[in-house]
C-alpha cells in the first residue's frame, strides 16, 4: 500500500513524531511505500538540524533523516508553518534575509500542496498529532 | 477510496473533508486548518468542511481579538465561497452545547445530526483533522 505521513506535533513533547516514526519503519519493513512524510503545524521542528538531545536519549531529527537516506523517503516541512517556527534553508534565507540556515539533511521546505497531493497520490493518508 | 470517486482529466478527484475541533485563537490549528483548506482548493478535489466540538467556535460572529494581540482571521471564512468551498457542516450537537445556533455563524453552513456526521466521515477518501 502506498501511505503518506503527517506529523503535527514537534519532537519530545509529544509522542506524534515517534509514533509517527515507528509506524514508517515498521510499514516499510513490511514492503509498504511511504510516498511522503509532512511535517506542519509544531512538527515542523522535527526538521532542525540544531537539534541536541541528551545522548542517552533518541535523536529523533536524525532518526527521521536515517530513515529517509535509507528509504529515498521524501520529508517535507511546510513553508508557511515553518517560517513562523523559524525554520529556514538556504533559499528562504534569502528570501527573508535571515543570516542562518538550520533545516536538517533529507528535510526539504515546500508548500502546502504538498500535503493536498500526498493525499490524492497515496492510498492512505495517516494523520498523527491529538 | 470510495467507490464514487471520479477520473477526471489530469487525475482523480478525491473527497476531502477538513475536521476543525478546536476554538480560533489558543491554539494555532484552526488557522493553520483553514491555510491548508485555501491552498488544497486549487487542486479541484471534492472539498468538505465540518465543524465540531469547540470548532464550532471558529465560525462565532463578531470575534474580536483587540484584546489579545492576534488577528482575527474569521472573515477569511466568508472567502472560502470565491474558492468554490461551499459544503460547510456544523454539528448541532456541539452549537447546541456551546449555546450557539446557526444564526451566530458568520457564514452559512448546514446543521447536521450526529448520525449525519457519521455518514459525512464514512463517505470520504481523506479526512484533515485539526
Amino acid at each position: 500500500m502506498k501511505f503518506a505521513i503527517q506529523v503535527n506535533e514537534g519532537p519530545y513533547q509529544h509522542q506524534a513524531s515517534d509514533t509517527a516514526y515507528q509506524f514508517a519503519k515498521a510499514a516499510l519493513a513490511k514492503g509498504h511505500e511511504i510516498m511522503r512524510v509532512f511535517f506542519y503545524h509544531d512538527g515542523v521542528n522535527n526538521g532542525t538540524r540544531l537539534t541536541t538531545p541528551p545522548q542517552d536519549d533518541r535523536h529523533v531529527v536524525n532518526r527521521w533523516a536515517q530513515l529517509a537516506e535509507q528509504h529515498s523517503l521524501d520529508l517535507v516541512v511546510c513553508v508557511a508553518a515553518a517560517q513562523r517556527r523559524g525554520l529556514v534553508d538556504e533559499g528562504e534565507a534569502k528570501r527573508n534575509g535571515k543570516d542562518a540556515t538550520n533545516i536538517a539533511p533529507q528535510f526539504r521546505i515546500s508548500g502546502l500542496g504538498q500535503l493536498v497531493e500526498a493525499g490524492i497520490q497515496s492510498d492512505r493518508l495517516v494523520v498523527f498529532g491529538d | 477510496m470510495t467507490d464514487e470517486m471520479m477520473e477526471e482529466e489530469g487525475g482523480v478527484i478525491k473527497k476531502f473533508l477538513y475536521v476543525n475541533r478546536r476554538p480560533p485563537y489558543g491554539t494555532i490549528y484552526a488557522w493553520e486548518s483553514l491555510e491548508v483548506v485555501l491552498i488544497g482548493a486549487a487542486f479541484d478535489q471534492d472539498v468538505s468542511l465540518l465543524f465540531v466540538d469547540d470548532g464550532v467556535f471558529d465560525l462565532k460572529k463578531g470575534q474580536d481579538t483587540s484584546g489579545i494581540d492576534m488577528k482575527n482571521f474569521s472573515p477569511t471564512y466568508r472567502a472560502l465561497e470565491m474558492y468554490d468551498v461551499e459544503k460547510i457542516f456544523v454539528c448541532k450537537e456541539s452549537l447546541e452545547a456551546r449555546g450557539l445556533t446557526a444564526d451566530d455563524l458568520i457564514i452559512d453552513c448546514e446543521v447536521l445530526e450526529p448520525a449525519e456526521v457519521t455518514d459525512l466521515m464514512e463517505g470520504q477518501d481523506v479526512i484533515f483533522n485539526f
